[in-house]
């Protein structure tokens, strides 16, 4: 994990998340709703978002698994602080780990791709806009020339609002 | 000096009379506009700590020898327990301590909600305690629960009297129109869901007892516990240095607090109870539904001469009667009104004060019928509005101390013209529209409220204050009040807050109250630090203390010297400087309140009810604006609430049961980024002249305010359907639809 290893005894049915936060101590990985619903527990399994509330630790077995304290150097997180991206803040890990595994499969994410990657990570104070621009930072975000091959994309339905 | 006065003091726009200590605000305002620190785009001085998760939450601190609490709550709207034998649970693995509604007043037998708690044990582990309380053996006797809101007052069940207000002649207003209006509204319960679920750890230690918990509220948390449980105040320490948001739900200790004090107590150990998303979303309260039957009369020139509503607060079992009728008393120079506040009391959950309570369902109701009324008149609604502008409180005949609603209403001009432009992009069955609202609010914070400020040899500053930063990024803005007063930059301010035995009183983060109390203590404290570095400058430099000043670092002088600070900080080894600083009052006489305009452009599928809004502008008067960067993320926040308000959230009871089905996040639709319109933030940025040192009001709620109805008065310009109730899902967006082409077909004027 994050570069190293660590052994843990843990019991069947105990999460990966809590496994990170009580039994190795590392509370960057938040828990919000314990089931799999809000994305802040998110962290990555050999680099695909996975939400830890809801994965049983024994199942990740010798996979690589990367937490917010993996990316604490992530370009990322400097461009949340910048784009005040963060407001209460307890969201902000799941969204930061989500955001990288967004830019690392697609360094030009356009407006849409951003949000279709970024549904999951619910943020109660709002921070939607911010994480956008946050996420352009670090990207170059696609003009909108691009869209006629995002709506060929049949996972991502463009809304009216995006033909205006 | 200090001065001992009788004062009215508001918090959610509830006023109580109070005897306060007041110290007089010596300063001047700053000049207007954007300063060296104040009035820039600073990012959050603790945003790496955020977004690195290193910051310490409630949900995150361990304890040595730490236990855990799990409360068993009742599935029912209203039951009797007939059995609880604790028993089996206590003997359960881990298991420590058990309580009953015998042991501690915050359990109940005769639950009354569902949700109400009933009976707590306390186990090694989350796991341990949470298998414990199902081995509780328990009977219960089901009653029939009331849950409907107009059969609760019809029968008298009400939480307070019913509040009726009057001016004028409410009566000959009516008779005076020339167009009357009537529509009913209705707002739904909606969920605060904090991402951090209410919790504490209770601790007792050094004779007393320490509560780490997430709070809006360190002091209100500390008196309450004091008071409860017969305690000094001091010997409680209340502890919170980040927490995940509030939205007014974490104003007080809980229920919860109550049961781990009491846990902790018997087990001699510290007790965590933190809640799980499905209790969170049953029993730490909610923005309550309303029912606004509502009238208007107005002249043919647009001139109202009557308003009147009668409006329902459905409650919950405890909590209070919110004040939906507020934006009707103080949007518009009415003279004529009357209003009638219900408080339903029933079986459900207890409500809790959500980000502006009251004016959020009330600006709906009032500015949708404001627009029918425009509809009716064949006037501009924006128009409609400047015509009825109020010059004063008319409630009482104060003056307000500033009001820049007007210079909202111009700067909202362009966006408003954008109306025929937006209507003709209108294609097949989406239908496209433009809406605005208005907005009134409180936000003048008050006295007391306290800072300390030390400044070292290093010449370093910290602000040193026992505040809370709940999300908004208040640490940030006291660190550049601070800095701008030093003149330093921000980066060498630090904040020192969140514990409640480390600084003086701080004002509660609610009513939009933080920085309008808290900052012109930390100005003051800055100021007072300020002061003693120039005296002791003066004599370093043998100048006139009259002829220094701190600019930039340096302390610098009017024939042109500079020296860094540290200069003189340098001298003083292991002695501080030491700044002290005190709110000062509000002004006499005055009423201080918020005000702003939003404009909404909406589509609307006319075939499937799906409704987009595409973008929001929204332009506010909060006085001076102190992080623009900061401020930007308030009202893109309260907007991104307001369209879950109006178009998704909905707390679901079973009719019969009165049981929440909507516990998870799955059931209950917070909006997501896909969700979210183009925001436009544009603040008018003019201090208030008569409020404290700053000019500065609060933000954090009014732009929620005017969401829902700049939403729905936008749908009204897409489609002439009139939505009257949240949220507009598809089938109410379909209903109101069906109602507006009835209408059509039998030439039915605009509204009743």
């Amino acid at each position: 994990m994050n570069g190293g290893g660590y052994a843990v005894d843990a019991p069947v049915g105990r999460s990966l998340a809590q496994v990170l936060r009580e039994d190795i101590g590392l509370t960057g990985t938040k828990l919000a709703c314990g089931e799999g619903h809000c994305g802040a527990c998110t962290v990555l399994v050999d680099g695909v978002p996975t939400l830890s509330c809801i994965t049983l630790v024994h199942t990740v077995g010798e996979r690589e698994v990367t937490t917010i304290e993996g990316l604490r150097d992530h370009p990322l997180v400097a461009a949340f602080v910048r784009a005040d991206a963060v407001q209460c803040g307890f969201c902000t890990p799941g969204q930061i780990v989500s955001a990288s595994a967004l830019v690392e499969a697609n360094p030009e994410p356009s407006k849409d791709e951003i949000r279709h990657a970024m549904a999951g990570n619910l943020c109660r104070c709002g921070t939607y806009p911010k994480i956008e621009e946050a996420i352009s930072m670090v990207t170059e975000t696609r003009s909108s020339s691009s869209r006629g091959a995002l709506a060929s994309k049949a996972d991502v339905q463009p809304r009216p609002s995006q033909d205006a | 000096m200090a001065r001992l006065i009788k004062t009215e003091k508001e918090v959610e726009g509830r006023y109580t009379e109070q005897w306060i200590v007041i110290e007089e605000d010596a300063l001047d305002q700053w000049p207007e506009g954007p300063l060296n620190v104040v009035g820039q785009s600073v990012p959050r001085i603790d945003g790496l700590q955020r977004a690195r998760g290193q910051a310490p939450y409630t949900a995150d601190i361990q304890l040595p020898g730490m236990l855990h609490a799990a409360v068993l709550r009742s599935p029912h709207a209203r039951a009797r327990v007939e059995k609880l034998d604790l028993r089996t649970a206590l003997a359960a693995p881990g298991v420590r301590a058990a309580i009953g509604p015998d042991d501690l007043e915050q359990l109940t037998d005769e639950p009354s909600y569902p949700g109400h708690p009933v009976a707590a044990v306390a186990a090694d582990t989350f796991a341990q305690a949470q298998a414990a309380l199902t081995q509780i053996e328990l009977e219960w006797e089901v009653l029939e629960p009331l849950l409907d809101p107009d059969e609760a007052v019809r029968r008298g069940s009400t939480v307070s009297e019913t509040d009726t207000y009057e001016r004028g002649d409410y009566e000959r207003g009516l008779a005076a129109a020339d167009v009357v209006v009537e529509a009913e509204y209705r707002t739904q319960v909606v969920l605060h869901n904090s991402l951090e679920t209410h919790q504490s750890i209770c601790h007792w230690e050094n004779d007393g007892l320490t509560v780490y918990i997430s709070t809006q509220y360190i002091w209100g948390v500390r008196d309450a516990i004091a008071e409860k449980l017969e305690l000094p105040p001091d010997k409680v320490r209340v502890v919170c240095e980040a927490m995940g948001g509030g939205f007014g739900s974490k104003n007080g200790p809980g229920d919860y607090t109550f049961i781990g004090a009491e846990l902790a107590r018997r087990t001699g150990r510290p007790v965590k109870c933190a809640l799980t998303r499905r209790e969170e979303n049953q029993a730490t309260g909610n923005r309550n539904a309303t029912i606004q039957r509502l009238t208007a009369g107005a002249r043919s020139d647009g001139t109202l001469t009557a308003l009147g509503g009668d409006f329902v607060n459905a409650v919950g079992w405890t909590g209070w009667s919110p004040s939906t009728e507020g934006p009707m008393q103080l949007l518009y120079a009415c003279e004529n009104m009357r209003t009638v506040n219900h408080g339903a009391k029933l079986n459900s959950p207890p409500n809790a004060a959500f980000r502006a309570p009251g004016f959020v369902e009330g600006t709906f109701g009032l500015e949708c019928l404001l627009d029918e009324l425009a509809a009716k008149l064949d006037i501009d609604p924006l128009e409609l509005r400047r015509r009825n502008y109020a010059d004063s409180d008319r409630m009482d005949d104060r003056p307000f101390s500033s009001k820049n609603l007007a210079e909202c209403y111009r700067r909202a001009e362009p966006h408003w013209e954008r109306r025929d432009e937006v209507r003709a992009r209108s294609e097949g069955p989406w239908k496209r529209g433009v809406g605005l609202a208005s907005q009134v609010w409180y936000g003048g914070g008050g006295p007391p409220s306290y800072a300390w400020l030390r400044v070292g040899a290093d010449g370093r500053a910290q602000v040193v204050t026992a505040m809370q930063d709940i999300g908004t990024g208040s640490r940030t803005a006291m660190a550049q009040i601070a800095a701008e007063e030093l003149g330093l930059p921000v980066d060498r301010i630090e904040v020192s807050l969140g514990d409640s035995s480390r600084g003086p009183f701080a004002s509660i983060s609610a009513g939009s109250s933080t920085i309008p109390s808290m900052g012109p203590a930390v100005r003051a404290a800055a100021a007072d630090a300020k002061r003693q570095i120039l005296e002791i400058a003066a004599q370093r430099f043998h100048l006139e203390e009259r002829v220094l000043d701190l600019k930039n670092g340096d302390i610098v002088s009017s024939d042109g010297g500079s020296w860094p600070l540290e200069e003189i900080t340098g001298l003083l080894e292991d002695a501080q400087i030491l700044g002290k600083g005190a709110r000062g009052p509000n002004p006499t006489g005055m009423r201080v309140l918020t005000f702003g305009v939003q404009v909404a452009e909406v589509a609307v599928d006319t075939e499937t009810g799906e409704v987009v809004v595409d973008k929001i502008v929204a332009i506010h008067d909060v006085g001076r604006v102190i992080n623009s960067l900061g401020a930007s993320s308030q009202v893109e926040g309260g907007i991104i609430q307001g369209i879950g308000h109006t178009l998704s959230e909905n707390r679901i009871l079973d009719p019969e049961t009165g049981a929440v089905l909507t516990q998870t996040l799955d059931a209950y639709k917070l909006p997501t980024i896909a969700d979210v319109p183009e925001i436009v933030t544009d603040l008018v940025d003019v201090p208030d002249p008569h409020l404290t040192n700053l000019g500065s009001k609060g933000l954090g709620e009014p732009p929620i305010i005017p969401t829902a109805a700049a939403i729905a008065n936008a749908i009204r310009d897409a489609t002439g359907a009139d939505v009257r109730s949240l949220p507009i899902t598809r089938e109410e967006m379909l209903r109101a639809l069906r109602e507006a082409a009835e209408r059509e077909r039998h030439g039915a004027p605009a509204a009743v």
